[in-house]
C-alpha cells in the first residue's frame, strides 16, 4: 500500500520540462482556434497555427525553446499575471485597457471584424441590416464591444469559443455570427451552409502580451518582432495560412497581394472540412486512443489522490462533529456547510486565482486536488457522520461495559462497523468526484476532458469523441465499483443474520 | 460489600426513574432485582457501572465512588466510571456482541486493547472461558450465525475474560426463545456456585427463587421490599409485591 502511494505521488510531482534552454513559456487556448494556435488533424500531439509558426520564429530569433501552456482564452491574462507562463499569443488584441494590465509587442496582425449568415439569407447583408435578430460573438472581444455599441435592437449571444458560435448559426439557433475576420475564413467561410457578408467593420490589432515587469523579455520581443516583419517572415507566415490582407501590409508598408501560396489554408481546408467516412472515423477515433489514455490518467491521479484527502478530511470533521468539545463542533459544521453549500467551480477559481492576491500561489495541481478534496471533504464529513450515528447505541455501551474508552470503543468497534455502512455512498462520491474533476481544465490542468475538447473542436465531432470520452470515464470508473462491491460483499457475509452454517 | 448503593436518584428530562434506591450486595451474593418494567431497575443498573451518572446520591463499587458529575465533575466522574468498568461486568438484552467479529475475537479484543494482554494468551483466556460456557466449538463463528442462547452465553463469556469482580445483568434472558433460557440460567447458577458477586434485573422467578440470596422489588423507581426468596415469595409482606407475583404463579 504504501509503494502504491509514494509511486503516486512521484507520479504526480513527476516534471516534464527537459533541462538546458530557458523555455519560452507561450500560454494559449489550444481546445479551438484555427487558424491561430490549435491542435494539428494529422497529429494531435502538435500544435499548428499563424500564431505558432509566428512564436517559433521569435524563439529561435531569440535563442528559447517553446513550450505550451493550455488555459480558458478569458483567463490568459489572469494566467500571465500568476507567472503560469510569460507570453500570450492567441488573438489577444491591443486595447487601451488591457495595455495597463500587460505589455503588448507591436502588432503582428492587423484585421476587422466580418458578418457570417447562412447561404439562403438574404436580408441581412450588413450590420445594421441584422436589427432585430440573434447574433452571436465571442465573449470580451472586440466584436462584442462594437456590437454592443449599436443603436439598433437585436439579441446579443456571447460564446466562449468560436466552434460553437458558427455551428449553430448553421443549425438555426442563430441569425449571424459577428467576428474577426481569420476565424469566419476558417470556421465561417469553408462551411458550405454559410456565406460571408457585407462591408468589413472595425480595426483590431492582435499582440504579443507579456507581463508588466517582465521588461527585459518584452525588449527581447520586440526587437525579434521587428527583424521578422522587415525581413518578412511575419508576412510569409500570414500568407500561407491565407490571412496576409491591406490591412497589415498597409501597417508594415509593403504590397497587398499576397505572393506566396496559402498552403496551410487548403491544408486546413482538406483535412478539416472534409467529411470522413464510417471506417476512417473510426480508425482516427482509434489514433486518439494514447491521447485520450494520456488524459484518463492524469483524471485519475487527481481523483484518486483527491478522494484520499477528502475521505482523511471528512474522517476528522466527523469525528470532531460527533465527540469534539462545542468550538470544534462549529468549525466542522461551518467547513460542512460552506464548502457543501458553493459550486465547486468557484471554490477552484478563489483557490488557483483567489489566493495568490493572498501571497499564496499554488502549482495547479496541487491546486486541483486541494479544491476537490476539500469540497468532497464536506460531502464525506456527512457520510462518516451518518455511518457513525446508524451503529446502534447499544455497541458503545457494551464496548464501555467492558472498560473500554470512548476512543478505543470508536476505533475497535464503532467505525470498523459504520465503513461496510459508508461504502455505497463513498462510493458515489468517488464515481462523482471523477466526473467533477473534469472543471480543473478552467484551472489550466490538461485532463480527460480537456484533451475532449481539444480533440472535438480539432475534428468538428462534438458527437463522436464525445460518447468515446464518456466510454473511457465509465471504463476507468469500473474497477472501483467493483472493489467497493467486492468490500461490501465480504464485510456482509460476517453482518447477515441469515448465515448461519 | 462489594456493591453499595446510598439513597441513588436519577431523572430523565424531569421525570424521576429511580427514586432514592439504597441496596448492597456483599462478596458471592446473587441479588436479584424485580418489578414492573419501566420501573427504573435497568436504569439503576446502568448508574452501577457508571453508564448513565446519577443525580444524586453515593454509589461504592469495588472500593471506587460513584457520585453526580455535579458534585465531583464530569472529567472525575468519567475516569472513575472507566475505573469501575474495568472491574465490573455488564450483560445486555440484546446480547450487543460486536458482529464483525468472530465469537472469540469478541472475547479477546477488549483483553487486547484495554488489559494489553498478548494476542497468544488472550486467545488461551478466551477459549477456556468459551469452554466453560459451552461454546468453545463455536469459536469461529460470527455473533449472526448463532442461536441466540449461544449469543447470550457468549456474551457472558466476554464479560468474564476481563476477569470482572461483579458481573451486572440486564434482563439476560427476556429476549430469548423460552427453550434456549435454560443454558443461560444454568451458566448463572455456576458462576454464583464459584462464587461470583451478580446482580440480576430478571423476569425469571423459578430462578430467583431458586438462586438468588436476595430479591429486591422494586416499583415507580423505589424498593418496595426486599429480603431472601423464602421471605419474599412465600410471604410478601407489601400488598404490592403479592399482585405483583400473582402474574408469576
Amino acid at each position: 500500500m504504501k509503494t502504491v502511494l509514494a509511486f503516486l505521488l512521484l507520479f504526480s510531482i513527476f516534471d516534464s520540462r527537459e533541462a538546458g534552454t530557458t523555455p519560452l513559456r507561450w500560454g494559449a487556448d489550444f481546445e479551438s482556434g484555427a487558424p491561430y494556435s490549435f491542435k494539428d488533424p494529422k497529429n494531435p500531439d502538435r500544435i499548428i497555427g499563424f500564431e505558432a509558426e509566428i512564436v517559433e520564429a521569435i524563439a529561435r530569433e531569440i535563442g528559447m525553446e517553446v513550450q505550451t501552456f493550455q488555459n480558458n482564452w478569458e483567463g490568459l491574462v489572469e494566467g500571465l499575471k500568476r507567472d503560469d507562463y510569460d507570453i500570450i499569443v492567441n488573438g489577444l488584441e491591443i486595447t487601451p485597457d488591457r495595455a495597463g494590465v500587460v505589455n503588448f509587442s507591436q502588432p503582428y496582425y492587423i484585421t476587422s471584424e466580418v458578418m457570417t449568415v447562412r447561404k439562403d439569407e438574404n436580408k441581412i447583408i450588413t450590420l445594421e441590416s441584422a436589427e432585430g435578430k440573434r447574433i452571436g460573438t465571442l465573449a470580451g472581444s472586440l466584436a462584442q464591444r462594437i456590437l454592443a455599441q449599436q443603436d439598433f435592437p437585436f439579441e446579443m449571444l456571447t460564446y466562449g469559443e468560436e466552434v460553437h458560435t458558427y455551428s449553430d448559426l448553421a443549425l438555426g439557433r442563430l441569425d449571424a455570427v459577428f467576428m474577426d475576420e481569420p476565424i469566419a475564413l476558417y470556421y465561417g467561410k469553408p462551411n458550405p451552409a454559410l456565406k460571408i457578408v457585407g462591408p468589413a467593420v472595425g480595426r483590431l490589432e492582435y499582440g504579443i502580451a507579456t507581463r508588466l515587469n517582465d521588461k527585459e523579455l518584452t525588449q527581447k520581443i520586440r526587437k525579434a518582432s521587428a527583424k521578422l516583419i522587415a525581413d518578412g517572415t511575419f508576412r510569409r507566415i500570414l500568407e500561407r495560412w491565407g490571412l496576409w490582407n491591406g490591412l497589415t501590409a498597409k501597417q508594415w508598408g509593403m504590397s497587398a497581394e499576397p505572393e506566396t501560396p496559402a498552403l496551410a489554408y487548403e491544408e486546413y481546408l482538406k483535412t478539416a472540412w472534409k467529411p470522413v467516412d464510417f471506417v476512417e472515423r473510426m480508425r482516427r477515433y482509434v489514433g486518439f486512443l494514447p491521447l485520450l489514455a494520456k488524459g484518463a490518467v492524469m483524471t485519475l491521479q487527481i481523483s484518486i489522490i483527491s478522494m484520499v484527502l477528502a475521505m482523511i478530511i471528512g474522517l476528522f470533521t466527523a469525528l470532531g462533529r460527533l465527540y469534539g468539545p462545542w468550538p470544534l463542533r462549529w468549525v466542522g459544521i461551518a467547513y460542512v456547510e460552506v464548502f457543501r453549500g458553493t459550486p465547486l467551480l468557484i471554490q477552484l477559481f478563489l483557490i488557483f486565482y483567489g489566493l495568490p492576491h493572498l501571497g499564496l500561489r499554488l502549482d495547479p495541481f496541487i491546486a486541483a486536488v486541494l479544491g476537490l478534496g476539500l469540497n468532497y471533504g464536506a460531502c464525506e464529513a456527512e457520510n462518516y457522520r451518518a455511518g457513525i450515528l446508524s451503529i446502534p447505541k447499544a455497541q458503545m455501551d457494551a464496548s464501555q461495559a467492558l472498560g473500554m474508552s470512548h476512543v478505543q470503543a470508536l476505533r475497535y468497534i464503532i467505525l470498523p462497523q459504520a465503513i461496510r455502512v459508508v461504502i455505497p455512498p463513498v462510493t458515489n462520491d468517488f464515481i462523482a468526484l471523477l466526473k467533477d474533476s473534469s472543471l480543473v481544465s478552467v484551472i489550466t490542468m490538461v485532463e480527460l476532458t480537456s484533451i475532449y475538447g481539444q480533440l472535438a473542436s480539432t475534428y468538428f465531432d462534438y458527437l463522436g469523441i464525445g460518447l468515446l470520452t464518456a466510454a473511457v470515464y465509465f471504463l476507468i470508473g469500473l474497477p472501483f465499483v467493483r472493489i467497493s462491491r467486492y468490500f461490501e460483499s465480504s464485510l456482509n457475509v460476517h453482518f447477515s443474520a441469515n448465515g448461519k452454517r | 460489600m462489594i456493591v453499595t448503593a446510598h439513597n441513588v436518584k436519577k431523572n430523565f428530562n424531569h421525570r424521576i426513574v429511580v427514586d432514592g434506591i439504597s441496596l448492597e450486595a456483599d462478596e458471592g451474593d446473587l441479588v436479584a432485582l424485580i418489578g414492573p418494567s419501566g420501573c427504573g431497575k435497568s436504569t439503576l443498573l446502568r448508574c452501577l457501572n457508571g453508564l448513565e451518572s446519577i443525580d444524586d446520591g453515593r454509589i461504592q463499587i469495588c472500593n471506587t465512588t460513584l457520585l453526580s458529575p455535579r458534585d465531583i465533575g464530569q472529567k472525575i466522574f468519567s475516569q472513575r466510571a472507566l475505573a469501575v468498568r474495568q472491574k465490573v461486568g455488564m450483560v445486555f438484552q440484546s446480547f450487543n456482541l460486536f458482529p464483525h467479529l468472530t465469537i472469540i475475537e469478541n472475547l479477546m479484543v477488549a483483553q487486547q486493547v484495554v488489559l494489553r494482554v498478548d494476542k497468544a494468551q488472550a486467545e488461551l483466556t478466551a477459549l477456556d472461558l468459551l469452554r466453560k460456557v459451552g461454546l468453545e466449538d463455536r469459536h469461529d463463528f460470527y455473533p449472526g450465525e448463532i442461536s441466540g442462547g449461544q449469543q447470550q452465553r457468549a456474551a457472558i463469556a466476554r464479560a468474564l475474560a476481563m476477569s470482572p469482580k461483579v458481573l451486572l445483568y440486564d434482563e439476560p434472558t427476556s429476549a430469548l426463545d423460552p427453550t434456549l433460557v435454560d443454558e443461560v440460567l444454568r451458566v448463572m447458577k455456576q458462576l454464583d456456585q464459584e462464587g461470583m458477586t451478580q446482580i440480576v434485573v430478571t423476569h425469571e422467578m423459578r430462578f430467583a427463587r431458586e438462586v438468588a440470596d436476595r430479591i429486591v422489588y422494586i416499583e415507580h423507581g423505589k424498593i418496595v421490599e426486599q429480603g431472601p426468596p423464602a421471605q419474599i415469595f412465600t410471604n410478601p409482606q407489601d400488598e404490592r409485591t403479592r399482585t405483583f407475583l400473582k402474574h408469576f404463579l
